[in-house]
Order: structure tokens, then C-alpha cells, then sequence
């Protein structure tokens, strides 16, 4: 089972792949990627050498180009798969049906996978990007059970990628336009969720507030620890409740699946976070590299050690972790 | 330009829902769609009932009817019964997932592509007409800059005439859907134990920010807009760039007055000012889609 780590730049990129990731997954510079944010991503020349880093190691990179093409804007998703190619990536992740068409056609060889963010959580919607799109593999968005996904492995024609570990996005993504809702841009249009230019932090009576697009999406008390307002993770009002209405700060942490997902014959768990720091890019690859190795020397003796859990907690949103919709309960 | 009535995204009582189709015929609507889209533990109706209203339907009017179909599908038994709609060998299927569209592309069948399939460009409009896409309804979150762009390249690579545009033009929208029950999460009960108190929410349960402003509905595992969206005062425009059907979602009994002032803003347009506080247009207008432009 293939570990596929983060990286948003050079460093942290070279830090996954010094740190035991099987394959790196990147985005272009610019909104052809669902992590399109300020002073993040490869352009041209970065794009060249991470293919060099990664190469010279023998393992894998992938580009997500995995937006939603603009109308007029289109030559710019089909820019980014050229040079993608053009620099020998392994894979192109992408989402649009367009863009898959387009990487389809002109470059039959390159090998194809469908992005979460394409929403493909059943056989049939497998089949539709299997047929159409001759794809290699699927990345199944986190709302499948760990039932389904097992129900999905023994069916599915292609091979399956599942998130293990990150920040958990808890609607089907792709289809999620909460975001653009509240402030006019989400990751299908403009490649980011609750984006960082419209977060308001401030200091008041009641605690500290943070906003997003001047809606208030939390207030936090002194001994609470405040989290980026992504706005499905703060609290609202249902009638007269105040909680955390569709999900606390908290991150996927799937570690004690490994023995199940490698029996199910998933082909690679994805770590989420290309935002992210190369330290944290370090701890996470690290330890997930460690879990896996001990699973394959021993599977019968595999255990998850606390510590290993302990630091994963405290790269977490809120400091927790979960299984989130793997684990029937959490539904 | 036709008018739809879209299909109800609430959980109502099977009598309730069929009163409310009775009603739906001697309404303005051009089309009617109808079906379960949000979660298949709604079993009031099931596939044959849906199948069997809507054929009824169809038969006593002129109107026509559509059966729409779930969004996000989980597991094999809520694909069988997606077969089962979509193999209902009479009436033109919503997709609103690509397994519907896989499916009616293996039977040869034309069919629409609901607001949840992510086509946002000429390629993929491409991709889906090849499939068998007759009527395209466009992603929630657009523009009308955005539609008029993607229009006028159809024209521009002629294909235009190959389909139908829709757009979703009036109610509460649908944003997002999860694995989790939001509504069960608010009676604080798991998913598989939701007792479908939907049920007990016909217009969904509103969740508003610790200052009382309105974000969202929580509609099982579905989550609207807080505010009614409204292209009222849009229609003559979205006639001009060619758009054929404006679709007034079935919230309830209002969207039949709506579908009247719909229509009547074809022959005689009047500016109605909306309802900062219930309503929104940002989605149209390119800035945040609860503002109102």
C-alpha cells in the first residue's frame, strides 16, 4: 500500500519523500488546484525540480489539477496537464470531466486518477470514469464507511486511494458549496474552502470572535483553543442549542485501519494537508511511514503505539482525531 | 422560457406529497420533477410509489414529468433502486449523480443532468451530450456571467441546439451533502438510529450564527442555503441569454405563487425588492450567494 504525502513547495516536498512517502502529490501555481492559496504550489521551474527530487529517489509524482475549468479560462487547466506531463509526472489527479477528457485524449500514456473532489463514492460512477476516461485509479471522497469501501475494493475496476490522514472535510467533496456561499469563492471555482482573505479575527467582550466574510463562525473562552474558521467546523444555533452543528475541529486519523485497508487491497492512503508545514509534513510521513513498515513486517502483531497517536494529536485541528465517517457511528 | 417546479428536497408524509402534486398539476409549471435526491432512509414514498405518481401524473396532464434521483449513493441496495428509476421505461430520468448518467447512457436513454453533476465548462458539456444529456441544469454556485460565457461558446461550437439550459432560480439551494445526518445530529442520535425525525421538519431546521443571523437549513444529510434563493428579478435577463427553464424548487405551497410571478415577468417585468433577511442573489450577481446584489 502506497503512501502518498502532501507538499505544497520544494522543501516540504523533499521532506515527504527524505521521510518515507512512496509518492508526493503537488499543485500547479495557480486555481487549476483545490489548495490554491497565497505563496503555496509549483511554478514551472519548482515543477521540474520536484520531478528531478522525487525521480532521482525512484518514487512517484502526482499533479492534482483539480478545480473546475472557467469558461474562457479552460486553456489554463490544459496548460497545467501539459506541463504536468511535460515534466513526466506519474499521474494527473483530476476532478473536471472536460479536463479528464482532454489528458484522455492527448496523452493516452499518462496515467489518470479520478480526484476526491469528483465525488465518485459507488461502482457505477467508477465504471462511468473507467469507460470514458480509461483511469487507473479513484480517490474516494471521506463519506464511505469502512463497509462500503471494503463492498467498493471487491468490485471496483480500478484501484482505490482513501484519505488516512488530515484535515477532515466532512461533505462529499465536489459537491460542497458552503463555502462560496458564504464568501463567493469554494474549492470547485476558486480552489480554496473558507479562504484565508476573508477570516476576521477579533477581540471582544464576550471572548475572541473569529468571522468569516463577517459571518460569525465561533467565539472562543480564554481557556479554549481557537482553530481556523472553516466554516462547517464552528458553532451555530439550532433552536436554542449552541454547538458545533455539523462538525468539531478535529482531523482524520485512520492509523488503526491499516491491517484493513491493506486486506481490502486498497493501492494507497492518501495524507491530506498540502497548506501544511514541512515540519508537519515530516512528523506525519514519518510516523505513518514507521506504522506501516511495522504492519508489513508482523501484520499479526500490529498494534497502533500511543505515541504514534500522540503525534499525529498534536498535528490535529483542536488537537483530536477521528475516524470520522469510516466509523459507522460518527455518521 | 418554461417554468419547472424542482423536485422537493424535504422529507414530507406521503399524503402531504401527493396533495401536493394534485396541487403541482393545476400549477404554472411547464415540468414537473419529482423524487427522493437527499437520503434513501426516506421511505414514505419508495421508488415504485415515485414511479407510480409520476406516471399517473403524467397521464393526466399536458405537463411534463421528470423523476429525479439521488445525489450522493452510497451503497449497492440505493444503487438497485436507482436502476429501478432509471429502468422505469417511460419517463425522463434527473441524474444527479454519474452513475445515473452511466446507466442511462447504457440503455441509450436521454436524461438531465441535475444542479449536483460539476459541469462547469464547454468540454464537459461535451463529454455529457455524447453521453446522452438532453437538458443541462447548471451548478447552484454559478454566475450569470459564467452561463452567459458557456452559452454563447455552445452557440460558437454549435452544439447549443443539442440541449436544454436550466436554472435553479427560486427556494432554498442545495450546498452540500455528507455522510453525516445533520438533523439527527441535532437530536443528538446517530444516523443509524435517526427514527427519520426529517420528518418532523418540513422546511429542515435552521441553523443560524451565535448573533442570530441565518447561515443554513440542516436537511438530513443535506445542507441549503439559509436563504431563499431568488432570480425574480433575473428573468428577463436569463431569457436573453438564453437560458430555457427557470426552476422554482418545491419548498412549499409558495412556490406555486411563485411560479405565477415567475411567469408574469416574461410578459410584464416588475421589480420586486427582495427580503435582505429571508432571501439572497448573490450566486447570480458573482459575489457571496447569500448576499443580496
Amino acid at each position: 500500500m502506497e503512501l502518498l504525502c502532501p507538499a505544497g513547495n520544494l522543501p516540504a516536498l523533499k521532506t515527504a519523500i527524505d521521510n518515507g512517502a512512496d509518492a508526493v502529490y503537488i499543485g500547479m501555481k495557480d486555481d487549476t488546484n483545490a489548495r490554491h492559496f497565497a505563496g503555496l504550489n509549483f511554478n514551472d521551474g519548482k515543477l521540474a525540480k520536484a520531478a528531478d527530487y522525487v525521480h532521482q529517489h525512484g518514487k512517484k509524482l502526482h499533479v492534482a489539477i483539480n478545480t473546475f475549468a472557467h469558461p474562457g479560462g479552460e486553456a489554463r487547466w490544459r496548460t497545467a496537464v501539459d506541463n504536468a506531463v511535460a515534466i513526466g509526472c506519474d499521474a494527473l489527479i483530476i476532478a473536471d470531466l472536460g479536463i479528464l477528457d482532454y489528458a484522455a485524449t492527448k496523452y493516452p500514456d499518462v496515467e489518470r486518477h479520478v480526484s476526491v473532489q469528483a465525488s465518485t463514492t459507488n461502482l457505477e460512477a467508477i465504471k462511468f470514469f473507467k469507460n470514458n476516461f480509461a483511469v487507473e485509479r479513484v480517490v474516494l471522497p471521506r463519506v464511505l464507511s469502512v463497509q462500503q469501501v471494503r463492498q467498493l475494493a471487491k468490485t471496483s475496476p480500478v484501484k482505490l486511494e482513501v484519505f488516512a490522514f488530515g484535515s477532515l472535510c466532512i461533505m462529499s467533496e465536489g459537491r460542497c458549496y458552503l463555502s462560496s456561499y458564504m464568501t463567493g469563492e469554494s474549492p470547485n471555482t476558486a480552489g480554496a474552502c473558507s479562504p484565508a482573505k476573508y477570516v476576521r479575527w477579533q477581540e471582544t467582550d464576550q471572548g475572541l470572535e473569529s468571522r468569516l466574510n463577517n459571518v460569525l463562525i465561533d467565539r472562543y473562552q480564554p481557556d479554549e483553543n481557537a482553530g481556523y474558521p472553516t466554516l462547517c467546523k464552528g458553532r451555530f444555533e439550532v433552536d436554542d442549542n449552541v454547538y458545533h452543528a455539523l462538525e468539531e475541529p478535529t482531523s482524520l486519523n485512520t492509523l488503526e485501519l491499516i491491517p484493513e485497508l491493506v486486506k481490502m487491497g486498497i493501492a494507497s492512503v492518501k495524507i491530506e494537508g498540502r497548506q501544511r508545514s514541512p515540519a508537519y509534513v515530516e512528523q506525519v510521513a514519518k510516523t505513518w511511514r514507521m506504522a506501516l513498515d511495522r504492519f508489513a513486517q508482523s501484520p499479526e502483531q500490529y498494534q497502533v503505539e500511543t505515541a504514534w497517536m500522540n503525534t499525529l494529536a498534536n498535528l490535529s485541528e483542536g488537537s483530536q482525531t477521528t475516524l470520522g465517517a469510516y466509523h459507522r457511528k460518527w455518521q | 422560457m418554461k417554468f419547472s417546479l424542482g423536485p422537493s428536497l424535504f422529507f414530507w408524509p406521503k399524503n402531504d406529497v401527493e396533495a401536493y402534486y394534485q396541487q403541482a398539476l393545476t400549477s404554472k409549471a411547464d415540468i414537473i420533477y419529482l423524487g427522493e435526491t437527499v437520503c434513501s432512509k426516506r421511505r414514505e414514498l419508495r421508488a415504485k410509489d415515485w414511479i407510480n405518481l409520476a406516471k399517473e401524473l403524467a397521464s393526466n396532464s399536458n405537463k411534463q414529468i421528470v423523476l429525479s434521483t439521488m445525489t450522493l449513493l452510497e451503497s449497492p441496495a440505493e444503487i438497485q433502486t436507482l436502476r429501478r428509476l432509471c429502468a422505469n421505461g417511460e419517463l425522463l430520468i434527473e441524474a444527479n449523480d454519474l452513475s445515473a448518467v452511466q446507466m442511462m447512457h447504457e440503455q441509450q436513454l436521454p436524461f438531465v443532468a441535475g444542479p449536483a453533476i460539476n459541469c462547469y465548462n464547454i468540454a464537459t458539456l461535451k463529454v455529457l451530450i455524447k453521453q446522452g444529456m438532453s437538458r443541462w441544469v447548471m451548478p447552484v454556485e454559478l454566475s450569470g456571467d459564467w452561463l452567459k460565457t458557456l452559452l454563447q461558446q455552445a452557440e460558437q461550437e454549435n452544439i447549443r441546439k443539442q440541449f436544454e439550459c436550466e436554472v435553479f432560480a427560486w427556494g432554498y439551494m442545495p450546498l452540500a451533502y455528507s455522510a453525516r445526518c445533520f438533523t439527527a445530529r441535532s437530536e443528538d442520535r446517530p444516523k443509524d438510529d435517526c427514527q427519520y425525525c426529517c420528518i418532523n421538519y418540513p422546511q429542515g431546521r435552521k441553523m443560524n450564527s451565535r448573533e442570530g443571523e441565518r447561515v443554513f437549513i440542516l436537511n438530513g444529510i443535506q445542507t441549503m442555503s439559509g436563504y431563499q434563493y431568488n432570480l425574480v428579478n433575473e428573468v428577463p435577463e436569463m431569457a436573453s441569454i438564453g437560458v430555457d427553464i427557470a426552476r422554482i424548487s418545491a419548498d412549499s405551497e409558495q412556490a406555486f405563487t411563485m411560479l405565477d410571478r415567475f411567469g408574469k415577468q416574461l410578459v410584464q417585468a416588475e421589480k420586486y425588492p427582495l427580503d435582505g433577511v429571508e432571501e439572497c442573489n448573490g450566486y447570480w450577481h458573482k459575489i457571496a450567494g447569500m448576499s443580496v446584489a
